[in-house]
């Protein structure tokens, strides 16, 4: 850590407050890597967590989705807007077992997404495999890098 | 949990391994979330995998220690640049220690939309048998 104490040639109030809080998000981010904790916490904080990517022609949508069938899975486009909604079941295993361990839940689920740039609602795939929804959704013309030609 | 029952589904955080044991694997691992519940007959596992080919999923029963660990490819096209990253991928491992004796020829893995569903049979105990003797 540098110590820019120089920086501050006035010990005015304001300069100390900026000073505890530079030094707070600082101490926020050594401890969040000394937990090990991979990402401070889920941005939105919905279920599911999405990761959003893009390429020249497209976004992808990825969530992570065991154990939910595709006919319970509702998928809508609007806009720039893109909706992950459905309903994840566990059956009853019967009245009879005895439960070890009961991590998994079961629930009804609803996330949006606000995409980054226009896009074309019209094409758009979705599939799922090993639980893992992937959505594609093109980008829209005009969103698309255009290689420019020097002279 | 039944099927009536519907409420909200929470997003969570993967938990992640920490003990100095499991080090030794490359990249991220997490811990899955499973049930597991057992009848007289057998025990069975249901463990959330997502994104596990049935090809990377490795089960280990050696005694009474049972041990999955379940590898992931990268899904994302190699031109794919992230723009929002809310969950990590990574190895899924965990370890368990069985009270009862599982017979080992009849272990049955199912893996099917990312849940993997794993029956251990128990060893059918020895049925009493009456022995007559025979006056020679």
């Amino acid at each position: 850590m540098i110590f820019r104490r120089i920086h501050y040639p006035t010990f005015n109030l304001r300069n100390r407050f900026e000073e505890l809080e530079r030094m707070r998000t600082e101490m926020d981010r050594l401890f969040g890597q000394a937990t090990g904790s991979v990402l401070s916490r889920p941005a939105a904080g919905v279920f599911p967590l999405i990761n959003l990517t893009e390429d020249k022609e497209s976004y992808y949508v990825r969530a992570e989705l065991p154990g939910v069938q595709a006919e319970e899975l509702n998928i809508s486009a609007t806009g720039k807007n893109l909706t992950i909604s459905g309903e994840r079941k566990i059956a009853s295993e019967g009245d009879d077992v005895r439960y070890h361990r009961r991590e998994r839940e079961a629930g009804n689920f609803s996330r949006a997404v606000a995409l980054p740039g226009d896009v074309e609602v019209d094409n758009v795939e979705a599939s799922l495999v090993n639980g893992v929804l992937t959505v594609r959704i093109s980008k829209a013309e005009a969103e698309k890098p255009k290689q420019i030609r020097v002279k | 949990m039944t099927d009536a029952e519907t409420k909200e589904l929470q997003a969570k955080d993967k938990m992640q391994v920490t003990t100095p044991a499991e080090q030794t694997m490359p990249g991220i691992v997490f811990t899955p979330a499973v049930d597991i519940f057992e009848t007289d007959k057998e025990i069975t596992l249901l463990a959330d995998i997502p994104g596990v080919e049935a090809k990377n999923l490795n089960i280990d029963l050696r005694d009474d220690t049972l041990t999955f660990t379940g590898i992931i490819e990268p899904a994302e096209g190699a031109d794919e640049e992230d723009i929002l990253i809310e969950y990590e991928v990574g190895t899924y491992y965990r370890q368990f220690t069985l009270s009862e004796v599982i017979d080992q020829s009849k272990i049955d893995a199912q893996l099917k939309n990312g849940v993997l569903r794993l029956h251990l049979p128990k060893v059918e105990k020895a049925t009493p048998r009456q022995i007559t003797v025979k006056a020679g």
